[in-house]
């Protein structure tokens, strides 16, 4: 009998073969936290565990993205502090305010790979599995212990099988795939368990991390794309080297004949259309023409779901030689330092400030409603995130819509909610 | 004596403390006490009593992994949370605190503001005469219960739960 990614992974972690439904304690290959909740798990680990040390610094990355750079006096002493402490420390890897949001910092910088066990301070920690690793987020008090120990206890989950057949057509993309599955299977639908996305060895790495993050959305523990690479055709479209991430799949980490999959949900991208998440509940989504006339106030471009260079390149195709309608503000926060990079290497960020883009800093940005583009009571935004919680980025009575890059482009020509189809005509 | 406080289903983490107001955006952590559902139900930090009990449907808890949302449901001594499903990373972090979380559906047997009778060691309740007896937690998550949380149960016994001692 074959095992799934997330058994595999968890094997490997714990040193003995497992399966789902095992409780198994497991040792951790690479803890990030952030500057959000570090100083709460300092705390915790200093205070509450008596841990003078953390188990291995080398291992440990420290990544300030929520609230980057600081916009209170509180928040930059709370950095100042979490300075001095990496310090101390002598933690080496510390991702400061302008790279951008942990999950894809990671992947850049090759400290996550495939095969790994990556736990994170937050609950998109599940978008390492864009490079075929077993991540998960997990709480202050779970994150100090492992930081004490190297260890944290798991039960090894049960996994949803998404298969995705044939390719997207133009104007839909990977957002449309993770939003169609949340509405498939409901907010809870892999709660407890892993979901694996297979069918899709063409897609950049930063298309990965979309379905990877919003696995979280559909309550998974992890969401692991497999692995596997068919490199696209403009190696320009490849967020990083997958040449080099495909050579570093280990020999035991594979897609398993006999796997055991509670479910599979089957999903044909040729006739799959732009999906649109209606307030306030993620799996809450329709066609995007279901959605009817719904004016817009701001299209927020960004996050670790669709913040990547390839949902910039996406959306300046869009905008190419257009401006954004009057009134509508479009903000843009690059997920990462990188991929802002490689936007202004190739005159992708050119074409988004021509359009009238405001660009903000790299980081989480207004996702948690703390900064760099918080929502007015009243107000409605196009947000390319993963999450339109009430209240989620800012006024309780502002409403968000989530939905791709390329419908965040179609909308910002418009002012409504748009079908790219019908600004691409 | 204890009142239920109902709520729907997937109740997320920013519905009971929105991410704006995080002990990383307070001046002092201790202020957290007033914001457990600030938005959702404006009423409950400043009513709510010790031992009360959450009555939810499915999926309580999903969204983010933010600690400081059951530690602010901790810090106004909520006595337990009672809904059919809890999101993963809040029922961790939940335990982690000791806040007992009992999986069951209450939401069509109770009502929202209704005084019952709990008791937490036998996991019965009573309300309006009528006896509901709550399924038990797994044992390996009942030690941590009784430890008072991840960190007692930690020092105690230099083990994790569920791992041969």
């Amino acid at each position: 009998m074959g095992q799934t990614l997330a058994e595999q992974i968890l094997s490997h972690a714990a040193g003995k073969p497992v399966q789902a439904g095992e409780n198994v304690v497991v040792n951790v290959d690479l803890a990030m936290m952030h500057d959000s909740i570090s100083p709460s798990i300092i705390k915790v680990l200093h205070g509450e565990l008596g841990a003078e040390r953390v188990w291995n610094p080398e291992r440990i990355a420290v990544v300030v993205d929520h609230v980057a750079p600081a916009a209170t006096i509180q928040n930059a002493e709370h950095q100042a502090n979490l300075r001095r402490w990496v310090r101390e420390q002598g933690i080496t890897h510390l991702y400061d305010v302008g790279r951008g949001i942990s999950h894809p910092v990671l992947v850049e910088e090759n400290m996550a790979r495939p095969g790994m066990l990556i736990i994170g301070s937050d609950s998109h920690s599940t978008g390492y599995g864009s490079v075929g690793a077993f991540g998960t987020g997990m709480g202050t008090t779970d994150m100090a212990l492992a930081l004490a120990t190297g260890q944290t206890w798991l039960r090894v989950p049960e996994t949803v099988r998404v298969q995705a057949q044939g390719r997207f057509q133009p104007g839909v993309s990977a957002k449309d795939l993770g939003l169609r599955v949340a509405r498939e299977i409901g907010a809870d639908g892999a709660t407890y368990q892993s979901v694996e996305w297979h069918g899709l060895a063409f897609l950049p790495t930063g298309d990965r991390m979309t379905l990877a993050t919003l696995s979280i959305e559909v309550g998974a523990k992890a969401g692991i794309v497999p692995p596997v690479f068919e490199l696209p055709a403009n190696a320009e479209l490849a967020p990083i080297d997958q040449a080099a991430l495909a050579n570093s799949v280990p020999e035991w980490l594979r897609v398993e004949e006999g796997a055991h999959y509670t479910r599979t949900v089957d999903i044909d991208l040729s006739t799959l259309t732009p999906q649109i998440s209606v307030p306030h509940y993620v799996d809450n989504v329709v066609d995007l023409p279901d959605v009817g006339r719904v004016a817009v106030d701001v299209v927020y471009l960004g996050t670790c779901t669709n913040g990547h260079y390839t949902d910039m390149a996406a959306a300046a195709r869009i905008l190419q030689g257009k401006r954004v309608a009057k009134g509508v503000r479009l903000i843009v926060v690059p997920a990462t330092s990188e991929a802002l990079r490689r936007a202004t290497e190739d005159g992708t960020l050119a074409t988004l400030l021509a359009a009238g883009a405001a660009l903000g800093t790299p980081g989480c940005g207004a996702c948690i409603g703390r900064h760099m583009g918080v929502l007015a009571p009243g107000e409605v935004c196009l947000f390319t995130g993963n999450r339109n919680f009430r209240g989620r980025m800012g006024s309780p009575q502002a409403n968000i819509y989530l939905g791709s890059p390329e419908v965040a482009a179609a909308t910002a020509l418009t002012g409504y909610i748009t079908h790219p189809s019908e600004v691409l005509a | 004596m204890a009142r239920v406080w109902m709520f729907g289903p997937n109740v997320n983490t920013d519905q009971i403390v929105p991410g704006r107001y995080a002990p990383y955006m307070l001046k002092d952590e201790a202020e957290l006490r007033k914001y457990p559902f600030v938005e959702a139900r404006p009423e409950f930090a400043a009513t709510v009593q010790p031992g009360d009990l959450l009555v939810a449907g499915p999926n309580f808890g999903c969204g983010s992994s933010r600690e400081y949302a059951p530690l602010a449901l901790r810090m106004v001594g909520v006595g337990a949370i009672i809904a059919p499903l809890f999101a993963r990373i809040f029922y961790r972090n939940a335990l982690n605190l000791g806040i007992p979380c009992f999986e069951a559906d209450l939401t069509g047997v109770l009502r929202d503001g209704q005084q019952v009778e709990f008791d937490l060691a036998s996991g019965r309740l009573i309300a309006d005469g009528q006896n509901i007896q709550l399924p038990p937690p797994p044992a390996f998550l009942q030690e941590v219960w009784a430890a008072g949380g991840i960190v007692p149960f930690y020092k105690q016994h230099g083990r994790f739960p569920g791992q041969n001692a």
